[in-house]
């Protein structure tokens, strides 16, 4: 059933592509969280043009799969658009877009935890909207926030599969490959599904050690 | 509107049946992982929290696109069976969403006031009892937000079965644009408006459910 020379024979090379599943992950949540900060700040703009159009728009992306708008990066936007995207490029724009709707309620949910005596504090020292936002509110916002973004990093690099379906070179499809030239698939996927899980499993821990001592840290600050 | 023509529409509302159906039939699957394991990560018995600890922990912490791809291409290797398509999509959908479920039943369980749990012990309720009377009526309106992510979620999910050869929405849209390829952006602009549809109408039914969940209490 299980060839472990077999397994030992195409180890390296899905081991090899292991740097271009996390490059990938990586380049789309910096672009996520680089998209996400104007887009909550958006939603939360008083004019109702920008607003709601915004949240339209953010909804539509958050409730439709990834791998339709990656379909539309590749195949749709040459022809409509004059746009012609590598496929790790799109992958990773594509993978960028979509979380970017995610981060941006991150960073809402980490503006809405700033009391409110803050903002009437930058109001009584005359800040201005800028001194306020760079200096008051999203020091304070974006620290509670960085489990969270790390679990999302983490959901990013699970997700670097479905970026297979545009001929991004990643796990999945290369254990496919491997797998189809002597048909034995039991071994390629199952080292697949044990190296995400080896990776991404003890970040998962990480990030809940951080969550737990930001609480300490949180709970102390209140009993000040 | 010639460019959002409507005859493309039946082709692709046979596949949308079939994402439908492996929806709920998954959404099914799913809310008893879910429940299970979720009840099994709080037992007093420590081999049953090991193993729904480990369930949840391997299908959270690898892609469904793999867990898929195992269910279908790998499993039935391995046990020497056949799984047709469609039932390895809703094992792995369901197995990888009742993990993330297994979660919000056990947060939502464990916040439940401890008076409460005093309180079925004060009246001598059994544990069945106190489980059906007091604490899942309560934890189930907490459960509710949490479910309708995770269902928007796992109708997402459904559109990578296309890549198992399902006869899926998104399986359907591929092969109308391979006999015509100039009406691609046509082909995909329905395919977005139909599960965003979908979407929609499974946050319509989560917020009735809330409704309802809510109706009667304070």
């Amino acid at each position: 059933m299980w060839d472990w020379d077999y397994a030992e024979f195409i180890l390296p090379k899905l081991l090899e592509v292991i740097p271009a599943a996390l490059a990938a992950a990586l380049a789309g949540f910096m672009l996520a969280s680089l998209l996400g900060l104007p887009i909550a700040l958006a939603r939360r703009s008083r004019s109702k043009w920008i607003a709601l159009p915004v949240a339209a728009v953010t909804e539509f992306i958050r409730s439709t799969p990834l791998l339709i708008q990656l379909f539309v990066l590749v195949f749709v936007f040459p022809t409509s658009f004059g746009i012609t995207l590598s496929p790790f490029v799109a992958g990773v724009v594509g993978l960028g877009i979509h979380y970017s709707t995610y981060m941006s309620e991150v960073y809402r949910s980490g503006i809405d935890s700033v009391p409110k005596g803050q903002w009437e504090a930058s109001i009584a020292l005359n800040f201005g909207k800028v001194r306020t936002w760079t200096r008051i509110v999203l020091p304070q916002s974006v620290p509670p926030t960085i489990p969270v973004m790390g679990n999302y990093l983490i959901t990013m690099f699970k997700e670097t599969p479905t970026l297979s379906a545009i001929m991004v070179v990643e796990l999945l499809m290369t254990a496919k490959v491997v797998g189809s030239a002597s048909f034995k698939y039991v071994e390629a996927f199952t080292l697949v599904g044990a190296i995400f899980f080896l990776l991404s499993y003890p970040s998962a821990l990480l990030v809940r050690a951080l969550e737990r001592r930001l609480q300490r840290s949180e709970r102390r600050t209140l009993l000040k | 509107m010639e460019w959002l023509s409507l005859d493309l529409l039946p082709p692709l509302l046979r596949g949308f049946k079939i994402t439908l159906l492996l929806t709920l039939c998954s959404i099914a699957v799913a809310l008893c992982c879910a429940f299970l394991a979720g009840l099994a990560r709080i037992s007093k018995y420590a081999w049953l929290r090991g193993v729904a600890t480990a369930y949840v922990e391997v299908f959270r912490g690898t892609s469904l696109l793999v867990q898929l791809f195992w269910i279908y291409f790998a499993l039935p290797m391995l046990l020497d069976i056949q799984f047709s398509a469609l039932a390895a999509a809703v094992l792995a959908l369901g197995l990888n969403y009742g993990a993330y479920g297994s979660e919000v039943v056990r947060s939502s369980i464990l916040s439940v006031p401890r008076g409460q749990i005093e309180a079925t012990i004060a009246l001598n309720m059994t544990v069945y009892h106190r489980m059906r009377r007091v604490i899942l009526p309560q934890a189930w309106s907490m459960m509710l937000p949490g479910f309708g992510n995770l269902q928007i979620e796992l109708l997402k999910g459904t559109s990578l079965v296309y890549l198992i050869t399902l006869t899926d929405l998104t399986y359907q849209g591929m092969m109308l644009r391979s006999y015509d390829l100039s009406r691609t952006a046509a082909i995909f602009a329905w395919l977005l408006i139909l599960y965003f549809i979908a979407a929609y109408a499974l946050t319509l039914f989560i917020r009735f459910a809330e409704r309802r969940a809510a109706a009667g209490r304070g």
